[in-house]
This record gives C-alpha cells, sequence and structure tokens, in this order.
C-alpha cells in the first residue's frame, strides 16, 4: 500500500528572482507503508526540502505530492476535498478507515497531511513549546480535538515508546540533546502519524544520544508498523534501512536496497562516504586483493578476511 | 608550556537548588603544539572547561595559566582573547555585520588596530579559509551557503591571529565534503596557530587529526591520552559513554580472528591486511 507519491515534482525556492535556487529538479518516487528509508545527499542536494515537500510546509513549483494510498479518482478526489475539505474526509475514513490520496497542494488537505506525516526536524530546541514535557507532547493531540482522556492515554503512550515517561512533569531545557529530541519525537507520536520523517534529527546528537534515538525509531518500524523516512548524511545509519534513496543536485541519482552501496563512484559523486566497512573493502580490492562486491557490514567484512 | 590547567573546579548556581558541578578538580598540561582534542558525553564539562581558557567563564577554584596569562589575578581581557580564538558550535550563528569584510574585521577594529592592518588582516583571512576575497568581500554573510558560512566566521576569528585556536564541534552539521574540507582547513593553520584545541563528538575525526586527547566524565578528568593508548585500553572510551572510532571496530574484530595488527586509522589498517595477506600467500 502506496503512503507518499511524488510525480515529477519540481521545487525552487524564490521562484523569480535573481536568486533563484532550484532545490528538487523533477522527482517521482514512491514509498510504501510499513517502509523504511533513508534520504541521503550531500548539504543543498535537496533533503530537507522533500522532507518540507511530504507533509506540505512546501507545495512544488510543478508536479504533485500525494499523501495516502487509496486510489480514487483524481477529479473526484479535487473537487470534493476543495469543496467540503475536512467534513468530507473525517465520515471517509471512519468508514473504510484508508486514507484516500491527498494533493499536497490543496490547503483543505494539509489538517489530514499533517496527523499523516509527522517530520522531526535537526534542531530539538527548535520544537519545545511548553515548559513542561507532558505539556509539550500533548500540544499535537491537543490541536486534534480529541477527548482529554484520549490526549493523556496517547501522551503517555508516546512517552513510553521513547523512554522517557518519568520525565513528563519535567521541564524541558534541563534535558540533555538526546533526551529533547525523543521529546520531539514524542509529540510527533502522540498524533499516530503513518510517517514519521526524521530530518537530520541525530545530527546535533552525542554517539549514544543518537543510538537512543535510533532505537526507538527501529523498534517503532518493527513494532508498530510505522513508516519512517530518515533524512542523514551519515552512510552507517542508512545502511540499517530497508531502501537507500542519493540525491544529487535535486536528483534521484541511485535508490534501492543495500546494493546501491556497491556503486561506490556514484556515492562519492553524490558527495558522501561509503560505510566504512564498505570503503575498506573497496580500497583492498582497489590495491588488488579479492574480495567481493557489496560489503556493507563489519562482520561481512571480517568474515571475507 | 602554553596552557597550565591545576585543580580546576567550576559549579554551576553554587547557593542554588539546581547547583551543578560541572568540572571537578581537573589537572592537566596543553603544550605548544599540540592538536588536542577533548572528548565527553554530553553535560560531562567540555564546554565549560574550553569557556575558561578565554575568560569567558571566571575562575572559581584552581590555577589556569594561559601563554603567560595568570587568570586566577586580575588579567588583560582584551590580550587573553587576542592570544585564545574561540570557534564556538555553529559559528554561522554569530555572522551579523553587513558585509563579509566588515565582520571578519570585527575582531581587529576591536583590538584598536590601524586600517591599514585590519585590512590587511581581513584579506589574508578570507583567503586563508579558501573564499575568493574580491568576489564574496561586499556580499552580505546571510547570502552565502552554510559551508561558506562557517569558513566566514572562522576567518574573523583567524584575523584576530590567534595562538592558540579552540574548536567547539567545527564540523557538526556539515556532510561528509563539508566535513572534510574543514578539517583540511585546520591542518592547513598549523604553521600560523601552533595550539589547536577541538571537542568532538566524531571520534574519528578526533583519533585521526589530534595527538592527545582527554577524555571527560561526569566533571573528572578520566586522563589525557594519545590515540595509541586509547586503541590499547578502549575502555576508557567505553566507560566514558562513548563509542571508539568506526574503524576500531573492524580492528578489534579481526584480531579477534587472529590477526596481528597494531593499525589505529584507516590507513595503517589497510597496509597491515595488504601485507599480513601476502604473508600468506
Amino acid at each position: 500500500m502506496e503512503i507518499i507519491r511524488f510525480e515529477n515534482v519540481k521545487f525552487k525556492y524564490n521562484a523569480g528572482h535573481i536568486d533563484e535556487v532550484k532545490a528538487v529538479d523533477g522527482i517521482s518516487f514512491s514509498v510504501k507503508e510499513g517502509e523504511f528509508l533513508a534520504l541521503c545527499g550531500h548539504n543543498g542536494s535537496g533533503k530537507s526540502t522533500l522532507a518540507k515537500l511530504m507533509n506540505g510546509l512546501e507545495v512544488p513549483s510543478s508536479g504533485n505530492v500525494y499523501i495516502g494510498g487509496m486510489d480514487i479518482n483524481e477529479e473526484t478526489k479535487l473537487t470534493a476535498s476543495e469543496k467540503v475539505g475536512q467534513v468530507m474526509l473525517a465520515p471517509l475514513l471512519m468508514l473504510g478507515g484508508e486514507l484516500p490520496r491527498l494533493n499536497t497542494k490543496i490547503k483543505k488537505n494539509l489538517f489530514e497531511i499533517r496527523k499523516t506525516v509527522g517530520v522531526v526536524f535537526q534542531n530539538p530546541d527548535n520544537q519545545m513549546v511548553a515548559t513542561i514535557i507532558e505539556d509539550d507532547v500533548a500540544f499535537g493531540p491537543e490541536n486534534l480535538g480529541l477527548k482529554p482522556k484520549e490526549i493523556r492515554q496517547r501522551v503517555d503512550w508516546a512517552l513510553e515508546s521513547v523512554g522517557m515517561l518519568e520525565y513528563k512533569e519535567g521541564a524541558p531545557f534541563r534535558l540533555s540533546g538526546g533526551q529533547k529530541q525523543r521529546i520531539a519525537i514524542a509529540g510527533v507520536l502522540a498524533i499516530k502519524p503513518k510517517v514519521i520523517v526524521l530530518d537530520e534529527s541525530t545530527s546535533m546528537l552525542d554517539p549514544s544520544g543518537r543510538q537512543e534515538v535510533l532505537d526507538v525509531i527501529k523498534r517503532l518500524n518493527k513494532e508498530e508498523g510505522m513508516t519512517v523516512i530518515m533524512i542523514t548524511h551519515f552512510m552507517e545509519e542508512a545502511a540499517m534501512c530497508d531502501r537507500v534513496i542519493v540525491l544529487k543536485e535535486g536528483k534521484i541519482l541511485l535508490d534501492g536496497g543495500r546494493e546501491i552501496f556497491k556503486e561506490t563512484e556514484k556515492i562519492r559523486e553524490a558527495g558522501l562516504e561509503l560505510p566504512i566497512a564498505a570503503r575498506v573493502a573497496f580500497r583492498l580490492k582497489e590495491k588488488g586483493m579479492d574480495i567481493k562486491d557489496g560489503i556493507v557490514e563489519i562482520g561481512e567484512l571480517v568474515e571475507r578476511l | 608550556m602554553t596552557i597550565k590547567i591545576k585543580n580546576l573546579s567550576h559549579i554551576y548556581n553554587p547557593k542554588a537548588p539546581f547547583k551543578k558541578v560541572a568540572l571537578d578538580n581537573i589537572t592537566l598540561d596543553i603544550e605548544h603544539g599540540d592538536f588536542f582534542g577533548i572528548i565527553g558525553h554530553t553535560g560531562s564539562g567540555k564546554s565549560t572547561l574550553i569557556s575558561h581558557l578565554n575568560g569567558l567563564i571566571k575562575l572559581q577554584s584552581g590555577d589556569l595559566t594561559v601563554d603567560g596569562i595568570d587568570l586566577s589575578k586580575r588579567y588583560d581581557y582584551k590580550q587573553l582573547r587576542a592570544k585564545v580564538g574561540m570557534v564556538f558550535q555553529y559559528p554561522e550563528r554569530q555572522l551579523f555585520d553587513i558585509t563579509i569584510e566588515r565582520d571578519v574585521g570585527f575582531g581587529p577594529r576591536n583590538l584598536g588596530l590601524d586600517k591599514d592592518e585590519i585590512d590587511k588582516r581581513v584579506k589574508e583571512a578570507i583567503i586563508k579559509v579558501g573564499l575568493e576575497f574580491e568576489k564574496i568581500k561586499d556580499r552580505s554573510p546571510f547570502e552565502i551557503s552554510g559551508g561558506q558560512m562557517r569558513r566566514a566566521a572562522l576567518a574573523g576569528v583567524l584575523a584576530m591571529k590567534p595562538k592558540i585556536l579552540i574548536l567547539d564541534e567545527p564540523t557538526a552539521g556539515l556532510d561528509p565534503k563539508g566535513k572534510k574540507q574543514i578539517l583540511h582547513l585546520i591542518n592547513s593553520l598549523r604553521n600560523e596557530v601552533p595550539t589547536i584545541i577541538m571537542i568532538s563528538h566524531n571520534m574519528d575525526e578526533i583519533f585521526e587529526n589530534c595527538n592527545k586527547i582527554a577524555v571527560l566524565k561526569d566533571g573528572k578528568l578520566k586522563g589525557v591520552f594519545t590515540p595509541r593508548e586509547l586503541y590499547d585500553n578502549s575502555s576508557i572510551v567505553v566507560d566514558s559513554g562513548l563509542k571508539m572510532p568506526s574503524v576500531y571496530q573492524i580492528i578489534s574484530a579481526l584480531k579477534a580472528k587472529g590477526y596481528d595488527l597494531n593499525a589505529i586509522n584507516e590507513e595503517e589498517l589497510i597496509e597491515q591486511i595488504i601485507s599480513a595477506k601476502g604473508d600468506t600467500l
């Protein structure tokens, strides 16, 4: 079941001005529910723009982004949601539970889209809205208009999921970076999105903080079946995903499973580093050693030597 | 001896209920010519320690001498800060002036230098960080790319001609290529700035560049080690809540498999694997 679909999406910042920047240049791909996907690329390759396009913070200059997968007739969908927006969608969702395909260009879809796709950004300090941790996590569900009891349950569940329940009455500013980022993730989880997008959410954390966050994400994907899209330039992180998309200058350079790590030239061309084991294997091969292609993990490399 | 720290302790909010011991009896020396790494878990006291070195935090207890200036006595802040250049995390956030040339010149202007000297220093610093002076000097620091902004911010510190350069996470948030460029740049400064102190969470970076590494945990110093010493005693790093560099895992797994290796970086590892394989053939 498809949950996100990009159709020939182009996006420019400052369109029409002298400092116009083409951030996304004709990208098409789709993401299935339950997928664990990494989006990689150098700074300025368009990664973060893709995240913003996924929940309608930005809309394509041309092309379309669709969220949800129930295949209904394009025209019906446009007029239906344009005319009645939320009112129309709610009963539809209650009936089938499936989300119709929603175009991010249509303003009235945005509420539903942001319920479906939650984005966690790079800097946790910019994502805190309240002075008490549980209030912060409750911000999303409160805005969904849920009943207090339901909000209570969701907040506890979300904090539990990230292992921060015991801190719920504390203040966010007293936490470490890794803990704050886990609170930011809990805030998104409490909305119960189908998709969680992490935009370099571990880059400001120390190694153990990064590991904490990655463990939470992996578990949510495996146990709750949540679709995870991880934007990163740590190739070690990308190597633990099922699928990796490598971007270069707003275009898709590589898209596939772990076999993409064989494309050493292209990965370097994209301004990225191979994971350490792949890099060592590649260099040994360059020096004339007989070693098979496609080594990604340290265990595999050690076994081969 | 460039920097001498003796029994340095620091407590935040000493008389309040939220009192926190940030540094607990630290004694260490940093010598002229060191590329000195500081590692530790978040909250271990790294930033508090470096903030002492250019007088941003006042000495509470202990002794501290920086290039001949005794910070436990009255001293000239300007003189100290001209010697010790501090590049904070995300230094590009500190850019503020209308043009890059003016921004880089802010420090030297405050030193009260004459105009010719300021212009000369600004130009040199901008070129040194790899930006094209003529092309970029009149542009706003806010309309260049993130990587360029970081370079411009670094130029502002270099224009002070410091003898000691302190870098707090200089590569955070950059992509692999940007990281390499900044590290290359830092290494290229060694002639002008003999002593460099670097905080980083990226162990690969620390182990590949530093000759000495201080390990902090909960405000206490576990010791100052060479990269090789830490390779032989990795528990010091791991017990402090940190990870060894990524190449260490390969090296230790190969050692467990019976390889005789003493590599401490990727280059050495590759060489040693090749020669070990050569022997068995």
